[in-house]
């Protein structure tokens, strides 16, 4: 048994007494607290448990949690504060791309990700992007809806 | 109702038939939305199931003792433990909540281990030795419907046979079509992975157990009985569910949580993984339906027959049910005179099947939709023109007898689905991305072809064949503030939403508070068969009235008026006939009205032997039109399109219809051509979502969908269920483009046309 550090959502977190062989998916949520990541495939394929590592869009049931010491980790608890959701989770939420919500969060993750490298992305590019990320209910239509939606209204908002 | 007093109609925000946002939408965005998984129980140990390798074997021994004595091993039960009935099931209790004699299927639970960390639990069932004597697995539906083979359950290998007989059995048509069509086997493949949390009450004599279903009662029934506790002693509260699709209906770890809960005396977390969740859950039956029609020369249909049988693996489940509407829905949404239809279920050694979305009617529209192309070929008659020929109205009778009572505007879901928007021509979506095998750029432009196919389809909504269905509902309003409370599993399809919806619209109320959904109420039936809008919603609007009435009667007492003068106009109540008016909030202020319904549909019969009877509730309609490039040289499809026109009494929240259109839309096209529980001599072989293929972002068509809104009046609010629809037609419309599009290969890249197998693969139009 092993102890380690990881530095989660801007908070360092001590995990004591683990095995080396658990996933950071398994680490976040079992031993952290921090269960807006989920586990759905647990081979990366689809993207449900999705989080940041130095800035990467990464399945977190992929990486070794021992393996991300020393990196900043962004879960979806980390990108706002409850009840203060951020355009592009506001978006999701009224442009009825949340069914089940299981694929949500890494899902949110991912158009985040997208809208960061990509401003105005065509539907092209946000199904290519959002490919890796599997959603069973919604057809996807309103999410790639949502992703258009913060997409234009950045753009407005921007002088 | 006229008003002619100065009520405006009015409705207050979130009300009927605007599309108020999710009450749980920012939970789930945020991620503190706590589904069955995410459960914070303290100090849970974990359990794990150990799971049969083999499709058919006698166990001859089986050895636990290596378990026990592995650090941190809790708890190892088998058969032996399980202290009441030792078998479950939905309609007929066949499964065994351990096999201690005989396993009938890859993957059937043997024993189970709790433990302080699941790698405990891993090397805990690695330990446990079974000794099998491997017998000879029955894995043909065919061969377990000879009367010769011996039976691999004590109830036998046919879990139902029913005919449906009609008419003239002897009349014949000038042109006679049939085929033989195959169905695989598709699983839910829901997101959220079963998950389940049990806390035993001190002294282990009561049990509460958090999780992600789709019938709280009819699990805490089935739970209580293997517990040998009474049913109030088991407290079933609703863990969030990330999706369902049918295969929440049956028992999968719930007893075996329970019971190593009790044993320990101390929660316990069961979370199956992906692998085991394909073998944890039943899936779509596989079928093989031959279907023979007969139609006049101007394309008129005369007579169908048909024989079905479908593979509805080791145990019982709802193979009865889900036979029962495949066999009454062979003629489709057409009128057919004639009628000889036989139909079996049958056991086999294969994972068990019941439950998926579509029900049985899935099946038997890929079959009744291929007859319908091959029977417009043979009449020269186009496909929307033959299907409308046929199309069905209100007062038509079955082949079940049964007159169509519904709303049925069959005319209308084919006219206006075909007069929806034709994608842009090929050579304008220059993108190689939108080719069939996208971003791995193998296809050769001249190789593809363009085809465009219809389906239509009926779906019978609710339970059926007698069963005494309802769902309850409480309601109470106290200062302006409104509190519901029901049983209703909310699986993602947004019951919580409409809920919302419906009080505000009755009581003129903008907050609507939801209680937890747990057993402390009386059952609200399961979230399936269409049904919760018009059952729960149905008790939902009950309650409401009935609390609207208390409130009429007070203030009607209060104002001097006769309590039948009063409506509810905006957030106030108003006198029809006068001016007087007072906010609801103000009515309520100080009081509370509290009403409890139970709210029932209308009766149903069993079919008598000959397959007639007033065997449904209701039925909705639906077409679609699917659009799909193809790739001959290499089999590949691109489904570019999908249009739809549903019919669904009235929209009470149309984007959350739409959603169901389109994510149903999504699992059938998954089914035509991508997914399919491949099992090879008993063998799943694609237990894992790199194998079991689910339509991504890249395969879901664009959809443009029409809502064709008639309202029922049988249903409580017009509206019809609108979940499975959308999943139905889908499929075979899918394929008979891509019928449409290999028919444009001719000379050497001549195509075989009979595609009558889904999903279809590569192999099935390159090689064949």
């Amino acid at each position: 048994m092993e102890q380690y550090r990881l530095h989660v959502n801007g908070a360092e977190h001590d995990v004591v007494d683990a095995w080396l062989g658990e996933s950071l998916l398994y680490v976040l949520r079992e031993r952290l607290g921090l269960v807006a990541a989920k586990g759905a495939c647990e081979e990366g394929e689809c993207g449900s448990c999705s989080v940041l590592v130095d800035g990467h869009l990464v399945c977190s049931c992929l990486v070794l949690a021992a393996s991300a010491l020393d990196q900043p980790i962004t879960t979806v608890e980390g990108l706002a504060e409850r009840g203060a959701p951020t355009d592009v989770q506001q978006a999701f939420v009224d442009a009825g791309a949340v069914q089940c919500g299981f694929c949500t969060p890494g899902l949110v993750m991912a158009a985040h990700t997208l809208l960061d490298h990509n401003a105005e992305p065509s539907e092209t590019e946000i199904r290519e992007q959002l490919s890796g990320n599997i959603c069973r209910c919604t057809g996807y239509g309103r999410i790639i809806e949502a992703v258009q939606r913060v997409s234009v209204a950045r753009r407005e908002a921007t002088p | 109702m006229t008003l002619t007093g100065t009520a405006t109609g009015r409705t207050v925000r979130g009300a009927i038939g605007q599309s108020p946002t999710r009450p749980d939408g920012v939970a789930k965005v945020q991620g503190t939305f706590a589904f069955s998984s995410d459960v914070p129980i303290d100090g849970a140990r974990w359990g794990m199931t150990l799971r049969s390798p083999h499709p058919y074997a006698r166990i001859l021994a089986l050895d636990v003792s290596g378990a026990w004595s592995i650090d941190g091993v809790a708890a190892v039960i088998t058969g032996d433990d399980v202290p009441g009935k030792t078998t479950y099931g939905l309609i007929t209790a066949d499964q065994p909540v351990f096999a201690s004699d005989v396993v009938r299927y890859v993957g059937e639970p043997v024993a189970a281990v709790a433990a302080d960390h699941p790698e405990t639990c891993r090397r805990a069932l690695d330990a446990i030795v079974v000794t099998y004597e491997v017998l000879e697995p029955l894995l043909d539906a065919d061969a377990a419907l000879d009367p010769a083979t011996p039976p691999i359950h004590p109830d036998g290998n046919v879990l139902r046979s029913q005919a449906v007989r009609r008419g003239d059995l002897s009349v014949t048509g000038a042109v006679v079509v049939e085929g033989t069509y195959e169905i695989g086997m598709q699983d839910q493949a829901f997101l959220g992975l079963e998950a389940a949390v049990a806390v035993p009450d001190p002294g282990g004599r009561s049990i509460e157990l958090y999780v992600a279903t789709q019938w709280l009662h009819e699990d805490r029934k089935q739970i209580a009985a293997c517990l040998d506790l009474p049913e109030e002693s088991v407290r079933l509260v609703l863990g969030g569910v990330g999706g369902a699709f049918g295969a929440r209906e049956d028992i999968s770890l719930q007893v075996h949580t329970c019971l190593l809960a009790l044993r320990i005396g101390a929660p316990v977390r069961m979370a199956y993984s992906r692998a085991e969740s394909f073998l944890g859950h039943v899936h779509r039956h596989p079928a093989r339906i031959w279907m023979r029609h007969h139609a006049t020369a101007g394309g008129e249909l005369v007579k169908v027959e048909a024989r079905f049988v479908l593979d509805g693996g080791a145990y019982a489940s709802t193979s009865s049910a889900v036979l029962l509407n495949a066999i009454t829905h062979t003629q489709g949404p057409y009128r057919c005179p004639n009628a000889a239809v036989e139909g079996f279920a049958v056991r086999s050694n294969h994972l068990p099947c019941g439950a998926m979305r579509g029900f049985g009617v899935v099946q038997a529209c890929f079959a009744h939709e291929g007859q319908m192309d091959k029977l417009a070929a043979a009449c020269g008659l186009d496909p929307i023109e033959m299907r409308l020929r046929n199309a069905l109205v209100t007062g038509d009778t079955l082949i079940t007898g049964q007159v169509m009572e519904s709303v049925a505007p069959v005319a209308r879901c084919i006219t206006e689905t075909a007069a929806l928007p034709m994608p842009l021509a090929a050579a304008a979506t220059d993108a190689v991305m939108g080719r069939p095998g996208g971003a791995g750029l193998t296809a050769d432009a001249t190789h593809v072809r363009r085809g465009v196919g219809y389906g239509v389809a009926m779906k019978n909504l609710m339970y059926s064949e007698g069963f005494d269905d309802y769902s309850t509902a409480r309601c109470v309003l106290a200062d302006g503030v409104v509190t519901l409370k029901f049983a209703t599993s909310e699986v993602g399809q947004g019951f919580v939403t409409i809920a919302q919806q419906i009080a505000r619209t009755v009581l003129g109320v903008e907050t609507v508070v939801l209680e937890p959904i747990d057993t402390q109420i009386g059952s609200s039936g399961s979230t399936s068969a269409s049904r919760q809008t018009w059952m729960s919603g149905g008790a939902v609007d009950a309650a409401c009235r009935a609390v609207r009435e208390r409130l009429f009667e007070h203030v009607g007492e209060t104002a001097g008026l006769d309590p039948l003068r009063l409506v509810v106009d905006g957030d106030e109540v108003a006198d029809s006939m006068g001016e007087f008016r007072i906010a609801v909030a103000d009515a309520s202020s100080g009081r509370r009205f509290d009403e409890t319904v139970e709210y029932h549909h209308r009766p149903t019969e069993e079919l008598d032997e000959d397959g007639q009877g007033n065997c449904h509730t209701a039925f909705a309609f639906v077409a679609h039109r699917a659009v799909v490039d193809v790739d001959a040289e290499l089999g590949l499809v691109k489904v570019v399109q999908v249009a739809t026109a549903q019919d669904v009494g009235r929209a009470l929240n149309p984007l959350a219809v739409l959603g169901q259109i389109e994510g149903g839309i999504s699992q059938g096209v998954g089914l035509a051509v991508m997914e399919e529980i491949v099992q090879v001599d008993g063998v799943i072989r694609n237990a894992n979502f790199t194998d079991y293929l689910l339509p991504t972002f890249l395969d879901m068509p664009t959809v443009v969908a029409t809502l064709i809104e008639e309202p029922d009046p049988q249903a409580p609010l017009g509206a019809k269920g609108v979940g499975e629809p959308p999943c139905i037609s889908v499929t075979p419309a899918v394929v008979a483009a891509i019928r449409d599009a290999l028919a444009q290969f001719d000379g050497p890249d001549a195509r075989p046309r009979a595609i009558d197998r889904i999903p279809v693969r590569p192999a099935d139009i390159a090689l064949a």
